[in-house]
């Protein structure tokens, strides 16, 4: 029982350890990122092609101090980045790297993942409420109004996906995608979730939580330190924890693109991270490309074409599907 | 059952991580705190009032909208899942679900309950 829990604990540190270099590379990716987009250089001071800036900035961030508004909720107000950041790490138990590369390989796989990104939610409005600052309360309504939006999109897209694989088990869902991807049939949903992430993730163009000429940052303006950190941390590890999800939903997973030897050569999880790194890539892409939504805009993007959308598209599979 | 201890142990350690990072900064943390820090952001100015005070209604009709299509949802999972074995009946009574959904949607739709202005 001991050296079960011993081997359990190996593996959260296997996921955590490369998941948390991830998440700080991912920010130092995105600064060269759009820097080279915009004919910059990007950071290049600190180590080799500023490849030590992300261990700078998580060093600069410790060691700041972590201030507490004085009318602040201060429990709510400490916890909440806490909060945010921990749910931004539990995904991961169940997220298939490879064929049976999983913490745990529970039978509800996707909704456990939809659940624990419903949660998310809680961090953000605690932040806004308790610092008891205008700014903050009304970034953290317009985030949760923003996801809770999106979400639903996001939810009926994935029953079309269940419809096709006929399981909530990750693996399975990945493994049903050995004949052809279901971006192939589902492209349309295909778009429509990446840009329902985009918004999930409060990322450019629906960045409007954030946006920082009128509501300063948003939800989190009277973080410092550390207590910022957690929810930067926090956004960047939904981005990743988004796009393996859009992997394994659309662009199966650890699965090569052609089932050939050459391709089999290669390992399940380096295909599972390419693809990755290409989602985030995009992510990143449209940032640097894309100006900001307005809100009415963004709402009624979700509420009047999304929705519609990926519900008819629910009825279009299943009748597809009964008659095959 | 035993599929769910390694995701306990999981949010163990996500929350050690987190509560280790935030007492961490505390500890090597400058600190030197005064009235002015401490006081609520107001683009310079002293604070003005506090955020306790009432806000738009449409988050609220945005949340009410929410629970609605949200409970659609959990209710449409197991449908998916099992659609391969409920046969013709099933796949009815789903289509007659949806549009009696449909119809409250387009309700709301043209009573405005999803404009932004």
């Amino acid at each position: 029982m001991l050296y079960e829990i011993l081997i359990i604990i190996l593996k959260v540190f296997i996921i955590i350890i490369p998941l948390m270099v991830s998440i700080a590379y991912l920010t130092y990716f995105e600064r060269k990122v759009i820097g080279a987009i915009q004919l910059r250089k990007g950071p290049n001071v600190v180590g080799p092609f500023g490849l030590f800036q992300p261990i700078a900035d998580g060093i600069k961030l410790l060691t700041k101090e972590t201030i507490f508004p004085q009318n602040a909720n201060k429990f709510i107000f400490a916890f909440s980045p806490i909060l945010t950041f921990a749910l931004a790490l539990l995904s991961w138990a169940v997220i298939p790297i490879d064929y049976k590369v999983v913490l745990s390989d529970i039978n509800v796989g996707i909704m456990y993942i939809f659940a624990i990104s419903s949660l998310g939610i809680y961090g953000i409005i605690m932040a806004g409420w308790s610092s008891n600052s205008r700014y903050a309360f009304l970034g953290a309504l317009r985030s949760a109004a923003q996801m809770i939006s999106y979400e639903v999109s996001i939810g009926l897209i994935i029953i079309s996906i269940l419809l096709t694989a006929g399981s909530l088990n990750l693996s399975e869902i990945v493994l049903s995608q050995e004949n052809y991807w279901y971006i192939i049939p589902h492209f349309p949903m295909f778009l429509i979730f990446f840009i329902s992430t985009l918004a999930e993730t409060n990322r450019a163009p629906f960045d409007l939580p954030e946006a920082e000429s009128e509501l300063v940052a948003g939800y989190n303006v009277e973080y410092s330190s550390m207590t910022f950190g957690l929810f930067f941390l926090g956004e960047y590890g939904n981005m990743i924890l988004m796009s393996a999800m859009t992997t394994i939903l659309f662009l199966g997973g650890w699965l090569p693109p052609l089932n050939n030897d050459f391709f089999n050569l290669i390992p399940g999880f380096v295909w599972f991270m390419l693809k990755v790194s290409f989602l985030l890539f995009v992510f990143l892409w449209v940032r640097a490309t894309l100006p900001r939504y307005r809100y009415d805009q963004l709402m009624s993007l979700g509420w009047k074409l999304f929705l519609p959308l990926s519900l008819f598209w629910i009825i279009i599979t299943s009748i597809v599907l009964y008659y095959y | 059952m035993n599929e769910y201890i390694p995701i306990l142990i999981f949010l163990i350690f996500a929350f050690l991580l987190s509560f280790g990072a935030f007492f961490f900064s505390i500890f090597v943390g400058k600190k030197s705190s005064y009235a002015e820090k401490n006081s609520t952001y107001e683009c310079g100015f002293e604070p003005f009032d506090d955020s306790r005070g009432r806000f738009e209604v449409k988050f609220y009709l945005v949340a009410i909208l929410f629970i609605i299509f949200d409970l659609e949802i959990i209710f449409l999972f197991p449908w998916a899942v099992a659609f391969s074995e409920i046969g013709l009946f099933g796949f009815l009574s789903m289509m007659f679900f949806l549009f009696v959904l449909t119809i409250g949607f387009v309700y709301e739709w043209m009573k405005g309950a999803l404009d932004w202005s």
